[in-house]
């Protein structure tokens, strides 16, 4: 479980947010939304300590994660997965070796183990026989369902995805989306969304924190959310071409 | 104040990498990489301003000695004992600082800007162990190598230069060179070295590890990098020389 208590942060003078409190339970999916600029990404970096807020706390099983020591923060980490918005693949490394490095460093596999875990995690994420292909050869979604595998190879307790599906074509985007369904299913993995994208959030979601007016505007399982009568949540949710129905 | 906050940054990185010494088995690969990057790959280039240099010493200086009562080896003696005390560690370290302090602070930079620094440390990676460290490390090791290479090319074109312009004969350069070698100036121009190395590596890794702002910021962080790596260049070339001479 994820704890989130009274954070805030700024750069500067311009203030992210003033306030934002909730919890994440073990095994959701919890979708963050909310407008461009309104502190998405910035709060998904607070949840492994990439980024230090101006006040508040991170609790992950009792432990504010803002107090750990840089050694036993980097254990936290290794907890967590994380999509990055651009893949953040590295560049230098071909696609099996990207998916590979964390192995290489974090287990006692030998090489023979990593390849075929690798192998694994690529036909979990329908690339085989990609594995020597240069990352700079993908496309778009290919990118990032290389990411997808490099962030569950070992196996975390809780996965980041920042706009998994923005800038792709709706079947690619859809293929996302099953991905990250079957990632929380067959792995139990606790996933934190951050998004824009309605249509993911209506598939994937259990739980949806909505960012708005610098704090959490509304915070609710994705069947209230349907329900819900909040103005601003309603003016979001419908700018999108996707309604909700009631 | 900025300036200030600057200086506390690159010290926490610097104390970041000096702690992170003991995780070899994070950046021994890298190391290894980075000794070719920095030496290997810039042996070239070394080469051929070390030639070059020496070279132009020599005709300069013939042709300001142009006096019939001065020894003519002096020649071999003034281009060789420039090379070593000045121009081999610092012309070297003024091509470097473009070459691999461009190259460090652009690889940091584009890291940064994509998030692939993010991602390293999202995985539990101590991102300055695995990018700063051993590129610090491979410049200290790799510039007194480099600045040998280009002192003897020096040398060597000082030798060819004097021959073909018709200045100097090789024995008498030689003679000039050997008579007035003496070890410190080599030991000299190897402590240069060792600090010009240390300085354009972490100046360049500082600037491409804090790089914000896609691809603009990459360049300016790029170009600062170059820019002050000079500057600190030329620098620690006055301390030095203020110290120890």
């Amino acid at each position: 479980m994820i704890e989130i208590r009274n954070l805030k942060k700024s750069f500067g003078s311009n203030l992210i947010w003033e306030d934002i409190s909730f919890s994440i339970e073990g095994g959701e999916t919890v979708a963050i939304i909310g407008r461009s600029g309104c502190g998405k990404s910035v709060l998904m970096k607070h949840l492994n300590a990439l980024m230090y807020p101006d006040s508040g706390e991170v609790i992950i099983d009792g432990k504010n994660i803002f107090d750990l020591e840089y050694l036993e923060l980097r254990k936290m980490r290794q907890r967590f997965g994380v999509l990055f918005q651009g893949s953040a693949l590295f560049d230098s490394l071909n696609t099996f070796e990207n998916i590979a490095f964390p192995l290489q460093y974090f287990s006692d596999l030998d090489q023979q183990s990593i390849k075929k875990k690798v192998e694994e995690a690529l036909k979990m994420v329908n690339l085989e026989g990609t594995g020597d292909r240069s990352t700079a050869e993908l496309s778009g979604g290919m990118r990032r369902r290389v990411a997808l595998a490099r962030a569950t190879i070992l196996q975390p307790d809780f996965l980041i995805y920042d706009e998994p599906t923005s800038g792709l074509d709706p079947q690619t985007s859809e293929e996302i989306n099953q991905l990250i369904i079957s990632m929380a299913e067959n792995l139990s993995i606790t996933s934190i969304v951050v998004t824009h994208d309605i249509h993911s959030v209506l598939k994937i979601a259990d739980t949806v924190a909505f960012l708005e007016d610098k704090g959490l505007c509304w915070y609710g399982s994705i069947e209230k959310m349907q329900e819900s009568n909040n103005q601003q949540l309603l003016d979001f949710v419908t700018a999108s071409e996707y309604q909700i129905r009631r | 104040m900025e300036a200030l906050e600057k200086l506390g940054r690159y010290s926490l990185l610097l104390y970041r990498s000096l702690r992170s010494l003991g995780e070899v088995n994070t950046y021994k690969k890298n190391l290894v990489h980075e000794l070719l990057k920095i030496g290997y790959e810039s042996v070239p280039i070394v080469l051929l301003t070390g030639v070059f240099t020496g070279a132009v010493m020599t005709i300069q200086t013939a042709y300001q000695l142009d006096i019939a009562f001065i020894p003519i080896s002096i020649i071999g003696a003034i281009t060789s004992e420039s090379l070593l005390i000045e121009l081999a560690a610092v012309i070297t370290s003024l091509v470097l600082a473009g070459k691999v302090g461009a190259r460090i602070a652009t690889e940091l930079g584009t890291m940064r800007v994509s998030e692939q620094i993010d991602a390293l440390e999202s995985m539990g990676f101590n991102s300055v162990s695995f990018l700063v460290l051993p590129r610090v490390l491979a410049g200290l090791v790799m510039f007194p190598i480099l600045y040998i290479f280009a002192s003897v090319s020096g040398v060597i074109g000082g030798v060819v230069a004097g021959y073909l312009s018709g200045a100097v004969s090789p024995a008498e350069f030689m003679t000039g060179a050997r008579e007035f070698f003496f070890p410190w100036d080599v030991t000299f121009g190897i402590l240069k070295a060792f600090v010009f190395g240390f300085v354009i590596t972490s100046v360049s890794c500082f600037k491409g590890y804090y790089a914000s702002g896609g691809a603009e910021g990459v360049g300016n962080s790029t170009t600062q990098a170059t820019v002050l790596s000079c500057i600190y260049v030329l620098l620690a070339d006055f301390v030095l020389a203020a110290v120890f001479l």
